[in-house]
């Protein structure tokens, strides 16, 4: 076995040994699902949307990926308070491993905990197209790993816990809701398109849904394209500030 | 060569030094005790000695690497019992040994060995499979020793290893690290508050004040300096009666103050 295999599973192995998480990270999800979801549904039929569990779903899956990934990378902070990064920091092995493997490990819980999230929405009410189901799964995975590496990124600069609740509300709240991950992206403010556009959870949302049998805004090609440089990117942003850790 | 070769070396925090313009070598296959007060920089220098921490001026070879420019190489070179726990508590005692064993590249078939064996000499083999949060302070600190054991490293740091151990069990310990160092030429580069462990393991003893090394030498010519008649008796009479304050680490007193000026 090597470093990334081992610390991989390390990650799946906390993860399904705690079931209080796996629950507790469920309740959001649903929760949105449910009160937009049926709440909405009306007028957004009536306008002309079409079926907004439809439209919704791969929002909120997104969602789900998004908060699970951030949490995931940010557990770096909790590793560094109870030391156990330490023991991974002077370890014969390169850091970039070290990092990638975590960052996998946080990116595959993200994407099981979203395939939680849409198996629960198909008994309410959800009809995905499955055709292009792999391209969903593929940006399911750029997202994860996407986010992880971002929240891997932010935990590498923070000594502990304290600037978590300015990361959520100015980064992981907004990133959220002006993705396009509850309405459609098109007719918006000038402003708030611009925003949605430098966004790189709206190309996530969009792909998603696209591969789930809705309308895509930017096209399937441009979310993946996208995507994938800004992750390629981030993964590397995140690999060089890990290395720089020192504790 | 030398196992460690430590010139001038300083780490400042702020306006305060932790480590104050240091040197002193450590010769292969010795026995090394690194003793001072609480804050005095042991721990900041052993941060800095393997890999983890900065420092702001001075060199350090370990094996003849370059700590600084040549982090990889020098990892591989030693290995460490931390001070504070640095073990995963959500996985169980076999999984944190079995995780040091692959990032050590330890082979599959001898890692299951070494496993039983480091696990069964600490008696914690019958409590391999239990997650290490339900484990008492003593059995998580003997956990720690003997991941630290598991790869055959040719430096070992060992922080403050016996900490709130019972005395059989620091016996214990004791004898299987000196046996080490005797059977295959490990560097022991040692930290602890008990005087009769370094009187009885160390080849030689640096004391450390202050952020500085005040005196070096072997057990006997600390106590010939200071006209004493033991090592705890000698080490007072250098550090002097006033009782130090637990505090925290310096980087952190630094956040702290950061964040006062805030």
């Amino acid at each position: 076995m090597n470093t990334l295999t081992i610390l991989w599973i390390r990650q799946l192995k906390k993860y399904f040994r705690s079931k209080a998480r796996i629950i507790g990270s469920i309740g959001q999800p649903l929760l949105f699902l449910v009160a937009l979801g049926f709440g909405f549904g009306p007028i957004f039929a009536k306008a002309g949307g079409g079926n907004y569990i439809d439209f919704l779903v791969p929002g909120i899956i997104a969602m789900t990926i998004l908060f699970t990934a951030i949490f995931s990378g940010i557990e770096i902070i909790w590793d560094r308070q109870f030391g156990f990064l330490k023991e991974t920091l002077v370890a014969p092995v390169s850091r970039y491993e070290i990092m990638i493997g975590r960052t996998l490990g946080g990116a595959t819980i993200a994407v099981l905990q979203g395939a939680l999230i849409f198996i629960i929405a198909l008994f309410l009410g959800f009809s995905p197209n499955l055709a292009l189901l792999p391209f969903a799964i593929l940006f399911a995975i750029l997202i994860a790993l996407f986010f992880t590496a971002l929240g891997t990124a932010i935990a590498s600069l923070l000594d502990d816990m304290q600037g978590f609740q300015l990361i959520m509300n100015f980064l992981v709240m907004p990133t959220f809701f002006l993705s396009g991950a509850l309405f459609p992206l098109a007719g918006l403010p000038a402003a708030i398109t611009f925003v949605a556009e430098i966004d790189p959870l709206s190309y996530g949302v969009d792909g998603l849904r696209g591969a789930l049998g809705s309308v895509s805004q930017f096209g399937m090609t441009t979310d993946f394209a996208v995507l994938g440089v800004l992750t390629v990117a981030i993964m590397a942003i995140g690999s060089y500030l890990f290395s720089k850790i020192q504790v | 060569m030398l196992a460690l070769e430590v010139e001038n070396l300083t780490k400042k925090f702020g306006d305060f030094t932790a480590v104050d313009d240091i040197s002193f070598k450590v010769e292969h296959g010795s026995i090394f005790a690194f003793l001072g007060p609480n804050g005095a920089g042991k721990s900041t220098t052993i941060k800095m000695l393997t890999t983890v921490l900065m420092p702001t001026s001075g060199k350090i070879s370990l094996n003849g690497h370059d700590v600084m420019k040549d982090s990889n190489e020098v990892r591989k070179n030693f290995g460490i019992v931390f001070q504070d726990p640095s073990l995963d508590d959500d996985l169980t005692a076999y999984e944190n040994m079995e995780i040091h064993a692959v990032l050590y590249h330890i082979p599959t078939n001898e890692m299951k060995k070494r496993i039983e064996q480091l696990l069964g000499f600490v008696e914690l083999w019958d409590r391999k499979n239990d997650l290490v949060k339900t484990f008492s302070g003593g059995m998580k600190r003997r956990l720690e020793i003997a991941r630290g054991l598991l790869h055959h490293p040719k430096v070992l740091f060992l922080d403050e290893p016996t900490v709130g151990l019972d005395p059989q069990t620091r016996n214990h310990i004791w004898k299987y690290i000196v046996q080490m160092n005797k059977d295959e030429g490990t560097t022991i580069f040692l930290t602890t508050h008990y005087m009769d462990e370094a009187d009885k393991v160390a080849n030689v003893i640096a004391v450390i004040d202050h952020g500085k090394i005040i005196a070096q030498g072997t057990s006997k010519e600390l106590q010939e300096k200071t006209k004493t008649a033991s090592l705890e008796e000698a080490f007072i009479e250098l550090t002097g009666h006033e009782i130090r304050h637990e505090e925290a680490a310096p980087n952190q007193r630094m956040r702290m103050m950061r964040r006062m000026r805030r």
